[in-house]
């Protein structure tokens, strides 16, 4: 079952990294998408990986999820080395993600979508399946269990039978991060989530985000654009620039951080107040 | 959005359909067509039916009447009426009426029973194609596969594959066996082992190097068991020199189905990495290697010879039955392989839905709308294509041993290319992912290419205004082409559709919609444009590619 044990919010970092990520390089032939880039995610902490375009961002995020094969480096959830395993073994080990461009399956329904994601934590296996034994039987309950009660948590309850790629955009998103809450992961890396939304969308999202974390007990690493969300929601903040981490620290300190003005505005702007300015929103 | 859909959309094949109840209907079609079918087959009261008579003797009156009859099914299957009634009529139709009408006419039998090998197949060929979204083109090897493990041995081409053995054991005997079983149980306990260690610890180059090498001592671990077996066995070469013991028969449709699925899954390791139109042109190299190989191990497959004659199951209490509902001996076989089939292919049907309403159902589906989104929660590809193409294999290695008890011939022609082309369109026009769709489509081609169009050209080879050069009966494959052609533009779901490719079509033509709007601009550069029912479905490489 889904767990949903209500815990009281963190003050504070806890001290105990959940994501290890060391010294990480992925080469592409003779481009260095990401250069020997090293980051701790404390438990059940919000943190977000920002940086202009083609910094890297989701070149990091697909080697966490397995997707890309990393040129060195190590990356370790809870202790445990996920280097070399493949994404759904990454997701088996606890690490669930979105996309930045909203992947959800076409022809399912939200309900299927949900159920999908539930399904490595499902043991049924094909004869299982063929027979109908009483395992097929009780998994399927606990997918569906997981789906209703992953549609309730992000609010999308009406949307059950509906094809998910006729929800609203926003709700597609939403349904989006449901589904990768589904295989009750450690940890959930959000890849721009709030992409594409009105600010009114945005608010919601970041309720979510946070109810994820307090209610879910699940540690949440985001890559955004949107510097107020990232600025208001995040507890400690990665700067990725040319594949390289150019900064790291608490909200205030990665905003005044003069390496990360230069990368965001160019070296001029750094230092006049437009720079400030445009951090700061 | 277009202003027409506007509102929060409600596609319309959601909308509640009242349909009407047919029973009546379906009673009374089910009456009148069986009336012609028994009569159409029954050539003592034709003749005293006069001109009716020759009508009903026409080639493609014949063929029509043989297709209505057998709509009766579908529309059991498809319209609204009572249970009692579509139960009539689906069990009337398929175990009352239709062997009835056969006991006049056999071919009538062996038409049903082709019709339902090739279900059978487009059910298999539905499960890769239709479900997992994997193109194969070379579906035919596994029905291959199926065939030659049963006819090898039901032949007298085994006794021939044990002398040569006599004559030349060479080194093989008792000694080379025991090697053999050693070496093959060591290798399959390594393999065995270094999976399980790969379940716990990342695989590293030197595990998968002894992976291989292992892989490689449990085959000639095999085949030197599999040799000293035969040397050994040479001396009973005259006992089995028409083939083995037809007591074997239900033995061997377990051993087909196993076999096409091992094959299914040697052939799926090495391919199923690939994607797409890679993957289409790999499998269809890989259908023409196994035809091949049936044409080259000649000694097996008697190479372009073909293997006959084919033993079949011996079933007396079958017999007995079938004489008193007063069949003739010689029909007897075609009529146990009639009801074997239908029995197989429910069967069939049992399991492709229960599978498809599963878990592994499910991540097909999802394989198949968002390979990389499906990975990534967590859906093993690898593992589940395998099982995909496995299913589907197996499902084409037990009917292909049936169509080699049937056929009691067959030679590497009877599994080209143009076998796969043939299964492949049954399941597009039938509505890939749709079971009763492709099951419809397979009807619908086999009564096309085996009836209706040779009726049309033997109907039209006598009429004196049709000059030969256009006669349909030399126009077979192309009028058959252009229906497809014609289907895919005015029905690419297929006749009876899949609710989830009806829906994506669906969807895809309002997403056509909202890019010619303007509106959709900026559906990628994300940033704040607010963009409601904005999807895309499109890849993107950003967001990774292959391993």
């Amino acid at each position: 079952m889904i767990k949903t044990t209500t815990r009281p919010p963190t003050s504070g970092l806890s001290s105990t990294s959940i994501l290890e990520v060391d010294a990480l390089t992925k080469e592409f032939g003779g481009l260095t998408a990401v250069n020997s880039v090293t980051m701790h995610v404390p438990e059940r902490a919000i943190v977000s990986v920002i940086g202009p375009n083609g910094a890297g961002k989701t070149t990091f995020f697909n080697m966490i999820t397995g997707i890309y094969a990393p040129t060195r480096g190590s990356i370790k959830l809870a202790g445990r080395e996920l280097v070399g395993m493949r994404p759904d073994q990454v997701t088996e080990a606890g690490i669930a993600r979105t996309f930045q461009n909203i992947r959800l399956f076409s022809s399912m329904t939200s309900e299927e979508n949900i159920m999908v994601g539930r399904t490595c934590r499902l043991k049924s296996t094909f004869v299982d399946a063929v027979l109908r034994t009483r395992r097929f039987h009780e998994t399927e309950a606990e997918a569906r269990e997981a789906a209703r009660v992953m549609l309730d948590f992000v609010g999308l309850s009406k949307w059950r039978n509906e094809i998910a790629t006729n929800l609203p955009y926003g709700d597609q998103r939403k349904l989006e991060i449901a589904r990768a809450l589904a295989s009750t992961p450690k940890l959930i890396l959000l890849d721009e989530p709030a992409a594409g939304m009105n600010p009114r969308e945005t608010e919601d999202l970041k309720a979510l985000i946070r109810r994820i974390r307090d209610e879910l007990g699940v540690t949440i690493c985001l890559i955004e654009h949107d510097m107020r969300l990232v600025m208001t929601l995040s507890e400690y903040i990665t700067v990725l620039d040319y594949g390289t981490k150019i900064s790291e620290g608490l909200p205030h300190q990665v905003r005044n951080d003069p390496a990360v003005m230069e990368a965001y505005l160019g070296r001029g702007a750094a230092a006049g107040e437009y720079g400030k300015e445009e951090a700061s929103t | 959005m277009t202003v027409a859909n506007a509102n929060p959309p409600k596609p319309a094949v959601r909308r509640p359909l009242v349909k009407p109840d047919r029973t009546a209907l379906l009673v009374a079609f089910f009456v009148v067509t069986s009336v012609l079918l028994l009569i159409s087959h029954a050539p003592d009261v034709m003749r005293n039916l006069g001109p009716f008579g020759d009508v009903l003797r026409n080639k493609v009156v014949e063929a029509l009447i043989v297709s209505l009859f057998l709509a009766n099914v579908l529309f059991a299957y498809l319209w609204k009426a009572a249970n009692w009634a579509k139960l009539l009529v689906g069990a009337g139709s398929l175990l009352v009426v239709l062997p009835w009408a056969g006991r006049t006419d056999t071919s009538l039998l062996d038409l049903s029973i082709q019709i339902m090998i090739f279900a059978a197949l487009a059910l298999g060929l539905n499960i890769v194609v239709g479900l997992a979204g994997l193109l194969d083109l070379g579906y035919v090897a596994f029905f291959a596969v199926g065939a030659y493990t049963w006819s090898i041995f039901a032949s007298p081409r085994f006794g021939e594959v044990l002398k040569y053995y006599g004559s030349n054991p060479g080194t093989t005997g008792s000694g080379t066996l025991a090697i053999g079983l050693v070496l093959t149980a060591v290798t399959a306990g390594s393999m065995i082992f270094i999976r399980s260690l790969h379940g716990r610890i990342a695989p590293t180059r030197a595990s998968n190097l002894s992976f291989l090498i292992a892989g490689f001592g449990l085959l000639s671990g095999i085949i030197l068991v599999g040799r000293s077996i035969l040397v050994l066995f040479a001396g009973s070469a005259e006992a089995v020199a028409n083939g083995i013991n037809p007591g074997f028969f239900w033995l061997f449709l377990a051993l087909s189905i196993m076999t096409a699925a091992l094959v299914g899954v040697l052939i799926g390791l090495p391919v199923l990495k690939l994607k797409g139109d890679y993957l289409a042109i790999i499998t269809l190299g890989l259908g023409e290697v196994i035809r091949v190989l049936a044409n080259n191990l000649s000694l097996y497959t008697a190479g372009s010879q073909g293997i006959t004659p084919i033993g079949s199951a011996s079933v007396p209490w079958f017999n007995g039955l079938a004489g008193a509902l007063g069949f003739r001996p010689d029909q007897f076989y075609l009529l146990f392989l009639y009801v074997l089939v239908l029995a197989v292919i429910a069967l069939i049907l049992l399991v492709n839905v229960r599978l498809d309403k599963s878990r592994i159902g499910r991540a097909w589906v999802a394989i198949r709308d968002d390979e990389i989104a499906a990975q990534a929660m967590g859906v093993p590809l690898m593992q589940t294509k395998l099982i995909a193409f496995a299913t589907g294999a197996s499902f084409a290695g037990v009917m292909g041993m049936i169509f080699a008890a049937k056929q009691t011939f067959i030679s590497p022609e009877s599994f080209n290319l143009l076998q796969s082309i043939t299964v492949l369109s049954m399941v597009v026009l039938g509505g890939m992912g749709s079971f009763s769709g492709v099951i419809l489509g397979a009807a619908v081609v086999t009564l096309l290419n085996l009836r209706i169009l040779p009726g049309l050209g033997e109907a039209s080879a006598n009429v004196s205004w049709i000059p030969q050069e256009v006669n349909p009966a030399n126009f077979n494959r192309f009028i058959f082409g252009s229906i497809l052609v014609a289907m895919m533009l005015l029905r690419p779901e297929g006749l009876l559709p899949n609710k989830r490719v009806a829906r994506e079509l669906h969807h895809e033509d309002d997403q056509e919609d909202e890019s010619g709007d303007g509106n959709a601009s900026g559906l990628e550069a994300g940033g704040d444009v607010y963009s409601a029912g904005f999807a895309t479905t499109k890849e993107d490489d950003k967001t990774g590619g292959d391993r």
